[in-house]
């Protein structure tokens, strides 16, 4: 097997964890953008969507379809319960505690899932077959293509809603200025509310379809967060394409690094990445500059 | 937010009833299991006050001071355990790169403010601790580093809890002094405008840049040398010590104490080493609790258990003596 | 008259005294560090269950010399750190004479130093051979020697012709232990080790290991570890369409390897010992009955099965219980006791100590078995 293939490989399976990514960096972006609170929970999320299905699936025996569209919904009722209660009550707290208490947040999610279902890992089956697909000399499996056709569907569904729909418009008003927001008769509160909804939604079906691929247990949150917000910020913090761009970019990266260089070190090379876009190009590599106000 | 304030004198007095306490303490206790437990009080009280300056005092959120924690202990440890390099020249070369990584490191961190330092920090935590991990070799990874030899002095060897007790709180002692007097001193007042206003502070002539990476620089020497102390009371290192958990447990230590509240740090991490070892059995949950520390006191007792007790204490009293609602603190 | 009442009322109280004390005598106190939870979870609370089981068992007959045997069971989540504390606080604080456990290798080498300054004999329920190789004075191990399991592979290997291997070790004190025996022993079978790669007990892929093993001449896989990276290992090979024979370690012996790794489990050959193939070994197996018994026992108990790993404690409590008895309970007795235990039947194999070799276990501890439609086969 010549170089070409491996690296062909390994830029594939690079794509597939990198379309993941940028689910999870969206997910970051759309709450910056509508709240500037970075919601450390927001892996947990991902963590839930694979837990509760299993859950819903293996322990209650529903049909598949049917426990990841609850596993979704339940994800989701969980963010939003979090933004009610945690979070919209210190609004206009200092970052310090916010970010504090997204911590707390993404702690207690994880020690909850570890209680309710414990520490051990499980495989979720796959949504269609187990036999690896050869595509000019590297394999994939099935998963793979349904993993890029869903981040497409939620990609696009997220573009059409931030700039099409009403909705989508006025959360993105209340990122730029909430008060004239709220001026101009947006619902601050509750445009809040839905971005983490959204959020932990979209967090949730990241997390159920990378799941028969990698397992899932009570943990995983914790470095696929870290690495969904790496995406974020090479994104500049877009909910659009920058942010899938910057998911893309970790995934292929990783998996170049992990197979030429070393597999121990290919956690690390995401937070280089993070650290060095942090040091010299805040704004990431598609965003613009952030003034603030002193 | 409130920091310490009041007059020197009234510093040094609080400290010299503190140290009176710690050093008769084991006495109290006759040498029991629980001495074994106070040695580890002793390191992460270091390690809190350390986090407490950064983060309460000057306002700079750090996830990742578990990093300088374990480097400190992997330099000493592998230098005296590989090397059989004398236990305190490693401490002080642990102490000394420590040092000089943070200062480094700090200039660039630390131009990040808010949500994107607490990710700078955190990252740079989980990439030290991969290096552990991975450098089999040096550290040996997971399987952790065992052999590292006991710190000695004059002949006395500290192998014994008691005497492990008296070496740490011996430094932890030294390090709550300087950083109260820190606190108290012009630095403090200047570290604690730049938590209030960057901009401000500057205008006012602070070096906020330099003083930020000043500041790093001591949390990380702080840390370092907990760490150093950390191996040669135990003995065996692990990187599972000194991950991502770690950092949140200090941080949970500090909130519980207080931001700004060096005192309040002690109790912090007295709190949250002692709780665990008495409900052995609930030690699954620990991770929940955190969780519900971290949120519930951020949001109600920001002060932490130092300000917040009184303050709870009063306002229930007031609430009892006029039956109306009492007044809200910011 | 009434003096005389009341001093037999006291005599009597007296002798009642001291004829309840020699049952509620001090209980003999054993230390167990298990992982219970955590990865090696799947070690740990097996080992766990089955102590408390014999414990009780033992209990019931009556103790040991009359004396009830009492288990204090810290849970280490297969950590060195809280496998030290751990063993400090039940050496200092609990006051233990010996101690079982703990689950792992890498946790037992961090706690060789503790035992061996307080003089506490400790016997082992993992399988590196470091453990008790060089021999150190108060540790044991029940677990079979990783050698031994090294020496059955490659012996398979050879049978079927196979000289050129990939190994795919975790990085953990289990793996690099496994990974020098198969470095050591190659040459002995005509085995060469064309790649060798090796992945972290946290890696969630091993994708980038595998697509260098399929670029090299490997005619099989050998991977070390313990749950749950060789179900990540087996799965991927399986999504890379890997088709090189796949063979473990006696790490996953157990039925969670099974459970994680799904259809790609289909055909992995391991050694284990032989109590997972109770039924199918032959009626000449001395270890037969005992074995069939303890798999039954667990299942009344647990609704489950004990499996490879309980039989280390079953071993660990049984040889310790033989120790108290033929000495006088203290802990430099234990030890002797320990080291002259011959020909012990225990469900890990037949123990022989000596002051020469804290393990006691030769090659035919272990067999080969292979995974078919979900279940253990016996490959004779």
């Amino acid at each position: 097997m010549d170089l070409f293939e491996q690296l062909f490989q390994y830029t594939l399976s690079g794509l597939s964890t990198g379309a993941i990514y940028s689910l999870i960096g969206l997910g970051f972006a759309i709450i910056y953008n509508s709240t500037s609170i970075i919601n450390f929970a927001q892996g947990e999320f991902v963590m839930l969507g694979g837990m509760l299905t299993l859950f819903f699936h293996v322990s209650l025996g529903l049909a598949l379809p049917f426990s990841i569209v609850l596993a979704i919904v339940a994800a989701t009722a969980v963010g939003a319960l979090f933004e009610h209660l945690a979070i919209n009550p210190l609004k206009d707290a200092e970052p310090i505690i916010l970010v504090i208490i997204t911590i707390g947040g993404s702690i207690l999610i994880r020690g909850v899932a570890m209680l309710l279902w414990g520490k051990d890992t499980h495989a979720l089956p796959m949504f269609s077959g187990n036999e690896p697909i050869i595509f000019m000399g590297a394999a994939m499996m099935p998963q793979n293509l349904w993993i890029f056709g869903i981040t497409l569907i939620i990609i696009t569904a997220n573009r059409v809603f931030f700039h099409h729909s009403i909705s989508g418009k006025a959360m993105r008003a209340c990122s730029f200025n909430r008060i004239a927001s709220r001026l101009v008769g947006i619902n601050v509160n509750r445009m809040v509310l839905f971005s983490f909804g959204i959020s932990s939604a979209i967090g949730a079906a990241a997390g159920i379809i990378i799941a028969p691929l990698t397992m899932t247990s009570y943990d995983i949150g914790i470095m696929l967060g870290l690495k969904g917000f790496c995406a974020a910020i090479i994104g500049g913090m877009s909910v659009g394409m920058g942010t899938v761009a910057g998911g893309l970019i970790v995934g292929i990266l990783e998996s170049l690094g992990a197979g030429l260089i070393s597999s121990g070190y290919k956690d690390a090379i995401a937070f280089i990445i993070l650290l060095v876009i942090l040091f010299i190009r805040p704004q990431g590599l598609f965003g613009r500059g952030e003034a603030e106000r002193v | 937010m409130k920091f310490l304030e009041g007059s020197l004198k009234r510093e040094m007095f609080k400290f010299f009833v503190f140290a009176a306490a710690v050093f008769t303490a084991p006495v109290f206790f006759r040498g029991g299991y629980i001495v074994n437990v106070l040695v580890f009080v002793g390191v992460y009280t270091i390690l809190s006050v350390a986090l407490n300056l950064l983060l309460g005092l000057a306002g700079q959120i750090s996830l990742g001071q578990a990093a300088f924690f374990g480097l400190g202990a992997y330099i000493s440890g592998v230098l005296t355990a590989a090397y059989g390099v004398n236990p305190w020249l490693a401490m002080a070369i642990a102490v000394i790169v420590v040092g000089m990584i943070s200062f480094v490191l700090g200039f660039p961190i630390l131009r990040l403010r808010g949500h994107y330092l607490a990710m700078a920090t955190l990252g740079m935590g989980i990439i030290v601790y991969i290096v552990f991990n991975e450098t089999i070799d040096i550290t040996g990874g997971p399987s952790g580093l065992s052999g590292i030899p006991n710190l000695s002095i004059f002949g006395i060897i500290f192998n014994s809890d008691i005497k492990n007790y008296y070496l740490v709180w011996f430094f932890t002692s030294v390090t709550i002094l300087l950083s109260v007097n820190l606190s108290a001193s012009r630095v403090g007042r200047a570290l604690r405008a730049i938590h209030d206003s960057e901009v401000a502070a500057r205008i006012l002539g602070v070096n906020v840049r330099l003083l930020k990476v000043q500041i790093f620089t001591i949390s990380g020497i702080f840390s370092a040398l907990a760490g150093s102390l950390y191996a040669h009371t135990v003995q065996f290192i692990s990187p599972t010590s000194f991950g991502f958990n770690v950092s949140i447990e200090l941080l949970t230590m500090v909130i519980i104490g207080g931001l700004g509240s060096i005192y309040g740090s002690f109790l912090g991490a007295a709190i949250l080493t002692l709780l665990p070892e008495l409900f052995r059995t609930f030690q699954d949950y620990d991770i929940i609790v955190y969780g519900i520390v971290l949120i519930v006191m951020t949001m109600f007792m920001p002060g932490g258990l130092v300000r917040g007790i009184p303050f709870l204490a009063r306002a229930l009293f007031s609430k009892v003596k006029h039956g109306l609602s009492s007044e809200r603190r910011v | 008259m009434l003096k005389t009442i009341i001093k037999s009322i006291c005599i009597f109280c007296f002798i009642l005294i001291f004829a309840g004390n020699s049952w509620s005598q001090e209980p003999i106190k054993i230390g167990a560090l298990f992982a219970v939870t955590g990865p090696p979870s799947f070690l740990g609370e097996p080992e766990r269950n089955t102590a408390n089981m014999v414990v009780d068992q033992i209990n019931k007959a009556g103790g040991i010399k009359g004396r009830k045997l009492k288990l204090v069971c810290y849970d280490t989540q297969g950590d060195a750190t809280k496998a030290v504390q751990a063993a400090n606080r039940l050496i200092k604080e609990d006051g233990v004479t010996a101690i079982i456990g703990p689950s792992t290798t890498g946790e037992t080498m961090a706690v060789i130093p503790v035992v061996e300054n307080a003089g506490i004999p400790l016997i082992s329920c993992a399988a590196g051979i470091k453990i008790t190789e060089p021999v150190k004075k108060w540790v044991f191990k029940t677990a079979q020697n990783d050698s031994l399991a090294v020496g059955r592979i490659y012996d398979h290997l050879k049978r079927r012709n196979i000289n050129n291997v990939a190994i795919l070790t975790v990085s953990d004190g289990f793996g690099a232990s496994g990974r020098e025996q198969l470095k050591l022993h190659a040459k002995d079978y005509g085995i060469t080790i064309v790649s060798d790669e090796i992945y972290g007990p946290n890696d969630t892929d091993m994708t980038a290991q595998l697509v260098k093993i399929r670029g090299s001449k490997a005619q099989a896989i050998i991977c070390w570890g313990t749950n749950p990276g060789p179900a990540k290992v087996a799965r991927n090979a399986r999504q890379l369409g890997l088709k090189l024979p796949l063979y473990m370690s006696h790490g996953v012996s157990s039925k969670k390897f099974i459970e994680l790794a799904g259809d790609a489990a289909e055909g992995i050959i391991l050694p284990s010992g032989r109590v997972i193939v109770a039924n199918s070994l032959p009626k000449s197996d001395q270890q037969k009955k005992s074995l069939l018994a303890y798999v039954n026992d667990y299942r009344n108990h647990f609704k489950a099965d004990g499996g490879h790993f309980g039989g280390h404690a079953w071993d660990a409590v049984m040889l310790l219980k033989g120790a108290i008895e033929r000495g006088n309970g203290l802990p430099a007795s234990i030890r002797n006791e320990l080291e002259n235990t011959r020909n012990f039947k225990g469900i890990g194999g037949i123990f022989n100590f000596s002051p020469q070799d804290h393990a006691g276990l030769t090659e035919d501890a272990f067999v080969l078995v292979t995974i078919k439609n979900k279940e253990w086969v016996l490959i004779k």
